[in-house]
């Protein structure tokens, strides 16, 4: 996903003279190694400084440039968080504050490198949209969004590397705001973003062997959330599922529950999420996922689909 | 197209007459409202005169190729009385300050005529202005990007940040001023941050052309700037008095937020006359 976007940013450097990327101190992948070259007054690299990271942005986009600020997710969210709202939210500039290997993707790095609450964070901000692509194919969509909306402020959330696609056959489109059926189905729905996508389809094959007809849905814009489409799958469905990586505060979970209570949906709906914690384990991403009670047959079981 | 009078002389007579006038007018908006920074205003009257006055360029309809930043976002009065001076702000919008069908409030607020960017949370200002002097080199265009901070305000670590950067990225079109009364709310910098001293040493340290003038010296503080090298960012570190032009006000630190009580407003109004009038026998 990481050399997707470089890829797609690249592109859109190539397009637009506008298009800047600001990094903290992380190097370049994939394509924004051309972008530097190419393109080295547009690439700027502050070092390890991200509140100036977001300012400089904030002054770019002040003058009518299109930047991205591009480093790990807890370093453009969390450590800028001040001016993210103020210079960014505020001022309602289209600048994309992009928060790569978000989660648990980090899965040796410990707590510091966590970011288990950016979309609630992120979320709570005016003016703040949050994108989150499920694999490199979305990204490539929603970075060409980015370089060209004029809407305000992005926080473009992001994995790490080698994810595969999963929306190659996708029943509907990339479209910012809506929902994105990967499969469509009758009995079961599962809503989800992110590169824990995987695990919802992997999910949708248990069930799917069981004989259930199942819905697969990309909830890549969590802000503004398409809550009609969320209201017509809790509706069409007899069974809701959201999995997401995130804390069960303020993410795609409470806003399901938020919208099916208010919609006097009669589905079933479960939810799986990060737990409130803060975690001590190290291993992989998966090993993560699992402590915090993210795993395959443990969801299954629950749901059903064991 | 624009008016490219970068004045190669700045009319100290002129610039005093301004800055005793803008005084004045911030003294009257403070009996309309009770909440403003009456006395960080005062301290960077001069340098903020000097700047619309003296180094912006303003072409025909009142825009200007270069950029004015307000990172001490609560010393504004100042701006906003020149941008009414301007024709920027009209009278009515500086007799709605802070009232509540007025759009002008004790902060910058972008969108605002004028105002090029929300502070008044500091730290901000000086990445952004970075930011802008990027925009301009980016698109080869000439504008210079003039910003005023507080000495407070150097205390946030978002500032050396800033401060680090523009000197790597070699942001020459960046001229900065740093207002240094020597107060914040709740005292004197000096004692409260000794090691802030010496200010100048430190941003030759990081890379800047520096210079130190006397803030309330409008010719000193035009010359600073247009006297410079170049090359690089300019940083002028501008020794001022909080509360200047009114005895009661200066270097007293409740005037950092304080409206004067009718009688207050009075003896000022009567000192600043006097001043004015002074002023005219000189000339």
């Amino acid at each position: 996903m990481r050399n997707t976007f470089s890829e797609a940013l690249y592109k859109a450097a190539n397009a637009n003279p506008d298009v800047y990327v600001v990094v903290a101190d992380i190097s370049p992948a994939g394509s924004m190694g051309k972008f530097r070259d190419e393109y080295p007054d547009r690439f700027i690299n502050v070092g390890v400084a991200e509140q100036s990271m977001i300012g400089i942005c904030a002054g770019l986009a002040l003058k009518g440039c299109q930047p991205f600020a591009y480093t790990i997710a807890t370093f453009t969210l969390y450590r800028p968080f001040e001016m993210v709202r103020d210079d960014l939210c505020y001022q309602n500039l289209p600048v994309t504050v992009v928060g790569m290997g978000a989660g648990v993707i980090y899965s040796t790095l410990g707590g510091t490198h966590h970011t288990q609450e950016d979309i609630a964070i992120a979320g709570a901000l005016p003016n703040m949209q949050i994108i989150a692509p499920c694999d490199p194919a979305e990204c490539t969509e929603a970075t060409l969004y980015c370089a060209q909306q004029r809407n305000g402020p992005v926080y473009l959330r992001l994995g790490k590397a080698g994810e595969p696609n999963y929306t190659d056959k996708a029943i509907d489109p990339w479209q910012f705001g809506k929902l994105r059926y990967i499969k469509r189905g009758t009995d079961v729905c599962i809503l989800s973003y992110g590169i824990i996508m995987q695990k919802a389809m992997q999910l949708a094959e248990r069930f799917e062997a069981k004989g259930k007809s199942v819905s697969v849905v990309s909830c890549h814009t969590l802000k503004p959330l398409d809550v009609r489409g969320i209201e017509e799958a809790l509706h069409r469905h007899k069974q809701v599922i959201v999995i997401e990586e995130h804390a069960p505060q303020g993410g795609l979970a409470p806003r399901t529950k938020q919208i099916a209570w208010d919609s006097r949906a009669q589905c079933r709906l479960d939810t799986f999420t990060l737990q409130d914690a803060f975690i001590h384990n190290y291993g992989s991403h998966d090993d993560l996922l699992a402590a915090h009670g993210l795993e395959l047959g443990a969801i299954a079981t629950q749901v059903g689909a064991a | 197209m624009h008016d490219m009078t970068r004045r190669n002389f700045f009319d100290e007579a002129a610039a005093r007459e301004r800055c005793l006038r803008f005084r004045k007018r911030i003294l009257d908006i403070s009996q309309q409202v009770q909440a403003l920074h009456i006395g960080s205003a005062y301290s960077c009257t001069e340098i903020v005169d000097c700047i619309y006055y003296g180094l912006m360029r303003r072409n025909p309809d009142r825009t200007s190729p270069d950029t004015f930043v307000m990172s001490k976002g609560h010393g504004c009065m100042i701006q906003y009385v020149i941008l009414e001076d301007l024709g920027v702000l009209s009278r009515e919008d500086l007799d709605l300050y802070c009232k509540p069908n007025g759009r002008l409030g004790c902060h910058p607020d972008y969108g605002n005529p004028g105002i090029e960017a929300s502070t008044g949370s500091l730290g901000h200002g000086l990445s952004m202005a970075v930011g802008m002097a990027l925009a301009e080199r980016g698109r080869k265009t000439d504008g210079i990007i003039y910003t005023v901070l507080s000495d407070g305000e150097v205390q946030e670590g978002s500032t050396w940040e800033a401060v680090l950067m523009a000197s790597s990225l070699g942001t020459s079109n960046l001229v900065a001023f740093i207002d240094n009364n020597d107060f914040q709310s709740l005292g004197r910098t000096s004692e409260t941050h000794p090691s802030f001293y010496p200010l100048a040493d430190k941003f030759v340290a990081f890379g800047w052309e520096t210079v130190e003038v006397d803030g309330h010296d409008s010719a000193a503080v035009f010359d600073a700037v247009t006297r410079r090298r170049g090359g690089r960012p300019l940083m002028v570190v501008a020794k001022t008095t909080k509360g200047k032009g009114i005895s009661y006000m200066e270097n007293v630190p409740i005037w950092h937020y304080r409206s004067p009580s009718r009688k207050e407003y009075e003896q000022g109004t009567v000192e600043l006359e006097q001043a004015a009038e002074a002023e005219k026998v000189a000339s």
